[in-house]
């Protein structure tokens, strides 16, 4: 635990030494969401929810593909090698999955807010809508951290990150879009049970995978 | 596995549910009529391309406990050909969809899902490609295999059954077991699975030989090159 929780003390002190990445990703977001505002601006009164709804999460999926791939790759090779000499392989990656899904909370909180700033707030049950914020960026921190360990071992990383994790983060993504629809349309809670239970099944199975299969990845 | 017979067997299964598939008594339904006998194509190839998939993990988590090459290769190319049957069986699906949904590609969760399916193993061949060293491509090609399977399994069989779908066994259809009860239906289905398996099997096999082949011979001819 407490070999845990130094390593993302760690993350967290680095990330603020270069304070250039995460402003990035912060500026990504933003233009991102204003290139959308921008694109939709002629027609804005034909934005239906659902349009909102699906824009918005696809905005943060590229965002967290961005902002994780670089959780490997950032890292000088001998720093890795220093790291894997005192650490054990399974602090490792739970570090870095829960600085991610850190991360990604707060990037996709202030994304919502400035996206709700520009484009208009039609949710109409928030509480349920950042519930779905936390599970959707805890989701695809955990997925998207062991994709990157796979594909900073290779040369052409960035186009096999986003090769690797479309498709397995599609069930996701789209369970996510059904809970952020029913939070939009303000239903009750007990309609939304079963999407939670699944995203809470699949955030469960990939993270128990990433624990037993990170191991044999760092070894290479 | 160099015996013959099962390759024989594999011949003879694959003709009679061939023959028997198209002559065979089927069961009157209405809307599906005669392209019920699809169930002996397309069905059957989904069950093969799982299994050979399964199998394929299989061979991938033996890889890294370990540490074979060898049974990396064997994973590989199962996995190849279980993306082949996959191809194969959308394909077929798409013809049956056609004929009794009135639309090649119906907007059909499993359709989708089975499309995204074959997207994570075209990814893991992307991945396979993207690497000079046998040992690194190996290992990190496993790990994908296992994670990929793991995500595999709840696209097709396990989400779409959460939706409606126009596919048998979700969305109030009639499951499977209501036509698959036919003795007729039986008598072909499970030969075929068992047929296209073995099939499966022989095109993974031929292709691993041919592999030893080539690295015996990049041995010798680095040998010969000191």
């Amino acid at each position: 635990m407490n070999e845990i929780k130094t390593l993302i003390w760690k993350e967290v002190t680095l990330e603020w030494r270069q304070k250039y990445a995460l402003s990035g990703m912060l500026l990504y977001v933003v233009s991102t969401v204003f290139v959308c505002y921008l694109s939709f601006n002629l027609r804005r009164n034909q934005l239906t929810p659902i349009v909102w709804n699906t824009l918005f999460w696809i905005i943060l999926l590229f965002t967290a593909v961005n902002a994780i791939a670089k959780s490997f790759s950032q890292e000088r090779h001998g720093r890795l090698l220093y790291y894997y000499n005192l650490c054990s392989p399974q602090a490792i990656i739970i570090s870095k999955i829960i600085y991610n899904s850190l991360v990604m909370a707060v990037l996709s909180a202030l994304g919502f807010v400035f996206y709700a700033f520009v484009m208009g707030n039609p949710v109409q049950d928030n509480g349920l809508f950042s519930i779905c914020i936390l599970l959707a960026s805890t989701g695809f921190a955990s997925v998207l951290t062991l994709i990157a360990g796979i594909a900073s071992k290779a040369d052409n990383s960035a186009t096999l990150m986003a090769v690797l994790s479309f498709p397995i983060i599609l069930p996701m993504l789209l369970m996510t879009i059904r809970l952020a629809k029913n939070a939009l349309d303000g239903l009750d809670w007990s309609v939304s049970t079963d999407e939670i239970t699944t995203l809470l099944s699949i955030d469960l199975i990939v993270i128990t995978l990433s624990y037993l299969l990170f191991p044999y990845l760092w070894r290479s | 596995m160099r015996k013959i017979w099962w390759k024989i067997l594999c011949i003879v299964i694959i003709f009679y549910v061939i023959i028997w598939g198209f002559i065979g008594p089927v069961p009157r339904l209405p809307i599906i009529n005669e392209s019920i006998r699809n169930t002996y194509f397309h069905v059957a190839l989904w069950f093969a391309m799982t299994i050979l998939l399964f199998t394929s993990m299989i061979y991938s988590i033996r890889y890294l406990s370990k540490g074979r090459i060898g049974d990396d290769d064997i994973a590989s190319e199962i996995a190849k050909s279980g993306i082949f049957f996959g191809v194969l069986g959308c394909l077929t699906g798409s013809v049956w969809a056609n004929f009794t949904w009135g639309d090649p590609w119906p907007n059909d969760p499993k359709l989708n899902g089975a499309a995204v399916g074959i997207l994570i193993y075209m990814a893991y061949l992307l991945l396979r490609s993207s690497f000079e060293d046998e040992q690194r491509r190996a290992r990190i090609s496993s790990v994908y295999n296992i994670f990929a399977f793991a995500v595999f399994i709840p696209i097709i069989y396990i989400l779409p059954r959460l939706t409606d779908s126009l596919h048998p066994g979700s969305g109030g259809n009639s499951t499977f077991g209501s036509y698959d009860i036919d003795n007729d239906i039986r008598k072909v289905l499970y030969p075929a699975v068992i047929g296209y398996i073995l099939l499966g099997l022989w095109v993974a096999e031929l292709r691993i030989r041919i592999k030893r082949i080539r690295r015996f011979h990049e041995e010798e001819s680095i040998k010969a090159g000191k």
